[in-house]
């Protein structure tokens, strides 16, 4: 067994402190807020001699990521971190990154996309990707981003994967937040994240390879599909290597995650950091004698649609919590929902809402609105809103 | 399941309110709790009035949102009684610990709370400018805390603080110790 300590720490300096452990060959990166604890603390350990890393300190986001891109082609391991703005600005290379198969581990701390400029929290920066190829994890707590940033080094890095990921958390709710998060010591990461193996590194002269070749409509399909069977085998890959550090941790993330679901006439749906508040109130309901439940949704790419429809199955109602919108059409956690949903015979019914943008709070007596709506049987076609403050709105915060 | 206590800090930009309530956060985290320290991130600059919170608890906390309805609140800067509103949301029975040089009975009047909330007061300002030369209130409003955190002996909060300060000149660590027994032994409770 390994040892262990728990410290006090926080979101973004858990994920610092993996980084260090894992000790990655390059990290290039341009800082920027609620992110901007990863790549400062990164590079006090490199400046300080903790780590053997190569930190390139870039002009803008497009340069980092597009320097990450190089040197993960060309075998290394490679990290590095961003949100809102930043992460807009990398998204021309996003496709690019999955297509080379350069299974880079992203740092993505939850910031809202501008304008207006705001600093906080909403999913508006990462959702733009869900179609980038890239892997998504969501995480609650600090905890799970430490244990998520050594779970997706090796799920990225997976001969059967081959596709980088985002380990998503909520900005400054979770970046900065300062609570117990218990490591692993340094052996133990190490021995379990190993070294990268890659196949087929450009750096390799002895076997020339060509990354960023011109394909025309005979390849172009092809490779795409390719990239959808690494997806695909991206669950059973996770639930392997999540059984194997659960050993070392004891803990362990399902990729929807049911909190008291199995026998819940009502469920919640909802993503990271905002899931703890709806599980006290779970409880205070269960209390009450109301089978309440909620399913957290972890990994979003790809999505677990068959997690989504045993536990979602059978019950009285579903009301889904999306903390980014899509202008002029569905939210993204409601529409995979909602999808999955299709293929039951006997479909639960489901309410749209959007919540928590640009960091507007998401408090307890907000998660008992949302169930009592259910039990009341009120269900709305369009998306309804939580804590709104525009007067004479019906979602209007008292 | 054990409550979660909830304290909310009344601080401006620059004063430390923020270390404060993290350094809290650790002493609490030592003593076995489980603990939570965040602030409220706005447009950050010297002297803006600030909010910074804790959660503590003897079982893991989940929820993460804003405090509304704190049990202890802590202000920082003897300007923010008013001005920064320390009583809204806050329970009736809640703990309030200021730093001001106001008689003690005078101060809770200010605050207009009820009998059933306890008000502690402590100069912090007077004592760190005798111990440190600088108005930096955060060692004697921790010593007064160890009023309220009973459980928690105050020579953790002594040694927690003088064990983050280990690169300060000796003397530097002694006059914080002092100013931390201080804020403990001269809080007056009204």
């Amino acid at each position: 067994m390994s040892d262990k300590k728990k410290v006090m720490t926080s979101g973004n300096l858990a994920f610092a402190e993996a980084m260090r452990q894992i000790n990655p060959d390059v990290v290039a990166a341009y800082p920027i807020t609620p992110s901007t604890e990863i790549p400062m603390r990164f590079a006090d350990f490199v400046a300080n001699g903790k780590v053997d890393s190569e930190y390139v300190a870039v002009e803008s986001e497009h340069s980092a990521i597009s320097a990450c891109v190089g040197a993960s082609v060309s075998g290394g391991r490679v990290m590095t971190a961003s949100s809102a703005n930043g992460v807009a600005l990398m998204h021309e290379i996003f496709p690019i990154a999955a297509a080379f198969r350069a299974p880079i581990i992203f740092g993505l701390v939850n910031r809202s996309l501008g304008a207006p400029v705001n600093i906080h929290c909403d999913h508006s920066d990462s959702m733009p990707e869900r179609d980038s190829g890239w892997i998504q994890i969501y995480c609650e707590d600090a905890q799970e981003v430490y244990d998520s940033v050594l779970l997706a080094t090796r799920l990225a890095e997976d001969p059967r994967v081959l596709t980088p990921v985002f380990v998503c958390q909520d900005g400054f709710i979770t970046s900065h937040c300062y609570e117990p998060v218990e490591l692993l010591d340094d052996e133990s990461v190490k021995k379990f994240v190993g070294e990268r193996k890659a196949a087929y590194p450009l750096l390799d002269t002895d076997n020339p390879v060509s990354y960023g070749s011109f394909t025309m409509s005979e390849y172009y399909f092809e490779i795409k599909r390719s990239q959808m069977e690494g997806m695909n085998n991206v669950l059973p890959v996770y639930r392997e290597l999540a059984e194997e550090l659960g050993k070392e941790t004891g803990r362990s993330y399902a990729p929807i995650e049911g909190y008291r679901a199995e026998d819940a006439d009502y469920l919640i749906v909802i993503m990271s950091s905002a899931t703890g508040v709806v599980k006290d109130v779970v409880d205070e309901l269960r209390e009450e004698g109301v089978k309440a439940g909620v399913l957290r949704v972890r990994f979003f790419r790809p999505f677990p649609r068959e997690e989504l429809l045993s536990l979602a199955g059978g019950k009285k109602g579903l009301a889904v919590l999306d903390r980014s919108a899509s202008i002029g059409g569905t939210a993204p956690l409601a529409a995979e929902v909602k999808s999955a949903l299709y293929d039951l015979a006997d479909r639960p019914r489901v309410q749209e809402y959007i919540f928590g943008l640009g960091g507007r709070d998401f408090y307890a007596q907000d998660a008992r609105a949302v169930f009592e709506r259910m039990m009341n049987e009120d269900y709305r076609a369009q998306a309804r809103f939580i804590g709104l403050l525009e007067r004479g709105d019906e979602n209007e915060r008292a | 399941m054990q409550k979660t206590v909830e304290v909310r800090w009344h601080g401006r930009g620059g004063q430390g309110a923020k270390s404060a309530s993290a350094i809290l956060a650790e002493v609490l985290f030592e003593e076995g709790k489980h603990v939570q320290a965040f602030p409220e991130y706005g447009a950050e600059r010297q002297g803006a009035p600030i909010r910074a919170y804790n959660r503590v608890s003897d079982s893991p906390i989940r929820r993460r949102c804003g405090v509304q309805n704190p049990n202890i609140v802590v202000v920082v800067d003897p300007t923010m009684v008013e001005s920064a509103n320390p009583t809204e949301g806050s329970t009736e029975d809640a703990v309030y610990l200021v730093n001001s040089a106001e008689d003690a009975k005078t101060l809770r009047g200010r605050l207009g709370v009820t009998s059933k909330a306890k008000v502690l007061v402590v100069d912090a300002t007077k004592i760190t400018l005798e111990e440190l030369g600088q108005n930096r209130p955060n060692a004697p409003l921790l010593g007064a805390l160890s009023h309220i955190f009973t459980d928690v002996p105050v020579e953790s909060f002594v040694n927690h603080f003088t064990s983050k300060m280990t690169k300060l000149p000796k003397t530097v660590l002694e006059a914080n110790r002092r100013a931390i027994l201080r804020g403990r032994r001269e809080t007056v409770f009204a």
